[in-house]
């Protein structure tokens, strides 16, 4: 089952707070090292969206987040999933098509759902999950339930009609969504430059009268900051508000990728821009954390990580058997 | 079944009867679509809803059908049970998407833990001279995508209890209303109370040993009144509307063709790839194909877009006169 050890509040708030930014930042990075890994060593069918270089939006946002809260999530999904509070066995396992897995093998990396930690669904479809998440945010409305909905997407979901009409939706009906945009430079290959005519995509908000902020997407400290301010308008009653997280990816769009459409240069300046040893010389500047305190964190990822494998390697492989049963839901159940 | 009360109601008053149920018996439905409220919808289906539930229950949304359906499904997963309204089944694609990427596939492809309790109700079909565009019946693609149920009643009293179990049902349900059986009297009274009809059992209209028919929408009502008249020339026919083209319930068609020997199948959508076709394929492939002593006859839609002027229009989709000399013609001709 999850374990669910989600602690909400400011990174730098308290020592707890802090380890634990740094925790999930670390469980996302192993994490997708270690189905690169696993895709290597051909253990993993089909492909992979990795998001190595991005870990501080997915953390950062979710750090302001309740358990209730919803989010909804892309085809590079992973981080949500982890930032969530999802069971690392449980997706790993789904990679590897065992029963234990979340979908039980039907639906792999970029489909991970998890109903108790409030995770509405990755999404193979860019955009696919930006209308659903407006629709979580309505029925809060509707139910007066609280909740805020948080829909993760690309850049180049900005360019989809999704984007736009679920925009629009939540701005009339002033919904409690955020609409946070993960801005790593590409859409596969195409660049910012060539897919915008503006430079800040956040001011699409604008047309919508949504407020837009932009942000260093590598920093948690800034994104739980812009993330914060967007939940609280949200459950105010103040309506959506648009965060886009400068970010970058390092590794290719998926497996295919052969990386011609940047350079070497460019990859090993955003490796500079690192977002955990960012983070790791805040919180030694601040004194919050010593050196051995974050060194055990990192061993603390990395312990999960490797039992989350073992556990996944062993499992059930799921069977056909019960496909056709598992198209509905049961009327009635 | 008999009703005392022998309330003849049009389709539109029967789905608005039914919406109004379920919205009664429970706070989570909501209806939502372009032009609900005020307007009462494009086809006066929820005429005077919105006064009844008010603006958070009957929500008007702007022209945005991909993001109406999205916020549905979204809704949908996170406890709701929205109805939208589609103003007509063609801007569907504008939607298609969310219908068939996301709330068709979320239960199975995300192992079950969500589902998607989403009707999706449109109308559809020729006859309005609104040309290709506002005139299609497009039953057949979202028969095609596992995951959707797919309702497509031909008169009041099944709209009402098909619609009810529509709502209750934990799937998402495509729900295909013919626009010109709107503002129609049915031929059956509609009982007054919550009677609910369930999805996935074909309808026998009638009984008759010399041909079985099968029909979908709207040609369930031209076929009736076709055999009606062949009737008074010796000419028998059973009518089968299976009323829910998925899950499709072929018993009943297998027992008909079984006794008759021919078949005669009639959509008004287009006939290449049409779901008529899958009654045709699952005849052929069972032992009722061995009972068969006459050629299936099918009759459906040209394959062409609508036309506008109302002679093509007419000529575009099979008529009364189409299905009166087809089944005629298979019964005489194979004795």
């Amino acid at each position: 089952m999850t374990t669910i050890q989600l602690l909400k509040g400011h990174p730098l708030s308290s020592k707890e707070h802090a380890s634990h930014a740094l925790l999930y930042m670390w469980k996302i990075r192993k994490f997708e090292e270690a189905v690169e890994d696993l895709f290597g060593r051909g253990m993993m069918h089909g492909t992979m969206h990795l998001s190595i270089g991005q870990e501080a939006s997915p953390t950062g946002m979710c750090l302001a987040l309740d358990l209730a809260d919803q989010i909804t999530s892309t085809h590079r999904g992973h981080g949500h999933c982890i930032a969530k509070g999802a069971d690392l066995t449980r997706m790993i396992a789904e990679l590897l098509g065992k029963k234990i897995g979340y979908c039980g093998g039907r639906g792999g990396s970029m489909h991970i759902a998890d109903v108790e930690t409030g995770n509405l669904g990755a999404n193979g479809v860019v955009g696919g999950g930006i209308p659903i998440a407006v629709g979580a945010g309505l029925a809060s409305k509707l139910q007066k339930k609280g909740t805020v909905a948080v829909s993760f997407f690309g850049d180049g979901a900005m360019n989809e009609g999704a984007f736009h009409e679920a925009a629009n939706l939540a701005a009339i009906w002033k919904l409690p969504v955020i609409f946070f945009c993960e801005n790593n430079h590409y859409g596969m290959s195409s660049s910012t430059e060539k897919a915008f005519a503006i430079e800040k995509l956040a001011d699409r908000g604008l047309g919508y009268g949504i407020p837009g902020v932009t942000v260093d997407g590598n920093n948690v400290v800034e994104v739980y900051e812009a993330a914060e301010a967007a939940v609280a308008r949200a459950r105010n009653g103040e309506g959506p508000t648009i965060i886009e997280a400068i970010t970058y990816r390092w590794k290719g769009h998926s497996r295919s990728d052969k990386n011609l459409y940047r350079t070497k240069e460019e990859i090993e300046e955003w490796k500079h821009k690192d977002p955990l040893p960012r983070f790791i010389s805040i919180v030694l500047e601040k004194g919050l954390l010593s050196q051995d305190e974050i060194d055990a964190v990192q061993q603390q990822a990395h312990d999960q990580i490797v039992h989350a494998v073992n556990e996944a390697v062993k499992a059930e492989s799921a069977e056909p058997s019960g496909l056709l049963d598992a198209v509905f839901k049961k009327v009635g159940a | 079944m008999a009703d005392t009360t022998n309330r003849m109601l049009t389709m539109a008053e029967a789905v608005r009867e039914a919406m109004t149920i379920a919205m009664n018996e429970r706070e989570d439905v909501f209806l939502m679509g372009e032009d609900v409220g005020i307007y009462g919808g494009a086809f006066g289906v929820s005429s005077e809803m919105q006064n009844k539930f008010g603006a958070d229950r009957i929500i008007d949304t702007p022209i945005s059908e991909l993001g109406i359906v999205g916020a549905a499904v979204g809704a949908a997963l996170a406890g709701m049970r929205p109805i939208v309204e589609i103003q007509f089944s063609d801007f569907t694609a504008q939607a298609m998407d969310q219908i068939a990427n996301q709330a068709a596939k979320i239960h199975f492809m995300l192992g079950g833990a969500l589902h998607v309790p989403l009707v999706l109700r449109t109308p559809q079909g020729s006859g309005t001279g609104a040309a290709a565009q506002h005139s299609q019946v497009l039953e057949t693609w979202f028969a095609n995508i596992p995951g959707l149920k797919v309702v497509v009643p031909s008169n009041p009293a099944d709209a009402k209890g098909l619609l009810l179990s529509a709502i209750d049902d934990p799937n998402p349900v495509i729900f295909l209303e013919h626009k010109l059986l709107y503002k129609i009297p049915g031929r059956d009274a509609v009982p007054e109370g919550v009677e609910r009809i369930p999805l996935g059992v074909s309808k026998v209209l009638r009984h008759g040993s010399d041909l079985t028919i099968v029909a979908t929408g709207i040609m369930v009502n031209k076929s009736y009144e076709v055999a009606e008249k062949l009737s008074a020339e010796g000419i028998n026919i059973t009518l089968i509307d299976p009323r829910t083209i998925s899950p499709l319930d072929m018993d009943p068609i297998h027992e008909s063709v079984q006794q008759t020997g021919r078949l005669l199948v009639v959509q008004e959508g287009p006939s290449h790839g049409g779901f008529i076709n899958e009654v045709i394929a699952r005849v052929s492939e069972s032992a009722s194909f061995g009972s068969l002593i006459a050629p299936i006859k099918r009759l459906a839609g040209m394959n062409i877009p609508i036309p506008y002027a109302p002679q093509l229009e007419r000529a575009a989709v099979p008529q009364i006169e189409d299905i009166e000399v087809a089944a005629r013609e298979i019964v005489k001709n194979w004795r």
